[in-house]
């Protein structure tokens, strides 16, 4: 059961994502208490070593590490030595040496947590790499949809927005798939990767098509930093012809749920009424994050426990 | 698994009687005096306790139940999550003498828990051990002030506690395993 690092849902089992998500439910009853405090990390330490900006996902791991009793440490590639042109290799090197145990990693390139993980002792954890995956993202997605409609066989996910840049819709599609979801996305033709439905995702002609019966409709950010012009004419077009409003959502289940996994461009993926509406779970989202990521933390590092002994 | 029973209802009843009288005199009256019940079954036996003592001394001390989940020795041997509810007593237990309830002592690993999940929430006065049935087999440096029976017992023998807010009947038998 899991390896030694997490990085990506492409080569993770379907067990092994219902293990986390088993764990997690745990995780959630204590932090919905208020109960931060468990003792299973201590004397560990969790690096998180970041070439992107990120809020949520660079927080969520730190309180994670945090609340399971570990110690952590921020590196930024703008103010550490890969601005003197270290290399990725040779960080991880340092890091081992310092006797990390697990390195949560963020680059703009897919591929580099599999590079980093191989040339190190830590665990590694993909943070979000290039346009590749993001698998805690697609991790806390599950644990929400889990969370409302109790399993995946069947259910109907719809992804709208940047599917090209984003690594969370391919994170969500390897892993839904194994769960025995249906995935349909829909996205200017532009922003759609070519050769996605042969990986199992159905892709829809119009918003409707993609909404029709939708018990989960996922928006996703339009990545505008990794747009080098001529993708769509104007944000304001796409948010006309693309974005999902209160009336689109109508073609959806009457009970679907809203999930986006942030930040939110407001007015152009979702209108504010479908962002703050009932159907809403992206605050929730954040929440199952922390809970999501402190039970990837507990198995990783349970597979650890004894190593120190050894080394 | 054949039980003997070793205390019917109403020995249950004398006995917890006995131990609310115990309670007050070791801590010189009902000032001060606060029980905290370790979830589950010690949580019914503090609130037994506190009955009696209201009526007999017409003064109801503050009463709570605790949790030791997150306070378990084995999380990190054992490796699990555990199950835990939030400890919030309503009432401060700063300068306080505590009594802690329990139905059973054993190995004493779960008093040690409660003793610093008591110390999370403050600093009472003094802390005394009040337990249903003394079974022996301590495990770690603890004993009990106030004992309702002393029960010798070795590691395959079990003791069954039954209360009449779980089980329906107030009973206490002995069972071997095997």
């Amino acid at each position: 059961m899991l390896g030694k690092d997490l990085l990506g849902l492409y080569d993770t089992s379907a067990e092994d994502i219902m293990l986390i998500l088993d764990t997690a439910v745990g995780m959630k009853k204590l932090l919905t208490q208020n109960l931060k405090k468990l003792p299973h990390l201590q004397g560990r330490t969790v690096t998180t070593l970041f070439y992107e900006n990120s809020t949520r996902t660079r927080c969520s791991f730190e309180l994670a590490a945090k609340y399971l009793g570990a110690g952590t440490v921020n590196i930024s590639a703008s103010s550490s030595s890969v601005q003197k042109g270290e290399t990725l290799i040779d960080t991880g090197k340092t890091l081992d040496a310092m006797k990390n145990d697990v390195i949560v990693i963020r680059h703009p390139m897919g591929g580099a947590p599999h590079l980093l993980a191989k040339n190190v002792k830590a665990s590694v954890v993909n943070g979000g790499d290039g346009m590749n995956e993001h698998p805690t993202q697609a991790l806390l997605d599950f644990y929400t949809m889990r969370e409302k409609f109790g399993s995946f066989k069947g259910l109907k996910v719809a992804i709208l927005g940047d599917i090209k840049h984003s690594r969370v819709a391919k994170s969500n599609l390897f892993g839904l798939t194994k769960l025995g979801a249906e995935v349909s996305m829909y996205s200017p033709a532009t922003l759609m990767p070519q050769g996605i439905d042969r990986l199992g995702a159905k892709i829809a002609r119009s918003r409707e098509e993609a909404l029709a019966g939708a018990n989960v409709v996922m928006g996703l950010r339009i990545q505008l930093e990794r747009m080098h012009g001529g993708l769509f004419p104007s944000l304001s077009e796409y948010a006309k012809y693309y974005g999902v409003s209160e009336e689109h959502l109508r073609y959806a289940d009457k009970d679907c749920i809203v999930m986006h996994p942030g930040p939110v461009n407001r007015g152009v993926e979702f209108t504010t009424g479908v962002i703050d509406g009932e159907n809403s779970e992206i605050n929730e989202q954040v929440l199952n994050g922390v809970a999501v990521r402190m039970a990837l933390l507990f198995l990783l590092c349970k597979n650890r426990q004894g190593e120190s002994e050894n080394a | 698994m054949e039980e003997r029973i070793l205390m019917d209802a109403a020995a249950i009843g004398r006995t917890l009687v006995r131990l609310s009288h115990e309670a007050v005199e070791k801590n010189k009256g009902t000032e001060g005096l606060c029980l905290l019940g370790i979830r589950r079954r010690g949580e019914i036996v503090a609130q037994r306790i506190a009955a009696l003592i209201e009526k007999n001394y017409g003064v109801k001390p503050p009463c709570a139940g605790i949790d030791i989940g997150l306070y378990r020795d084995d999380l990190v041997s054992g490796y699990f999550v555990p199950e835990a509810r939030a400890n919030s007593f309503g009432f401060s237990v700063d300068g306080k003498k505590i009594v802690l309830c329990d139905d059973v002592l054993h190995t004493g690993r779960t008093v040690r828990a409660a003793i610093e999940a008591i110390f999370d929430q403050g600093r009472p006065a003094s802390v005394r051990l009040l337990v249903l049935v003394d079974r022996g087999g301590r495990q770690m440096p603890v004993s009990a002030d106030l004992v309702g029976k002393n029960i010798p017992t070795s590691s395959d023998e079990r003791i069954n506690v039954r209360l009449a807010e779980i089980e329906g009947e107030d009973s206490l038998g002995i069972s071997r395993l095997r």
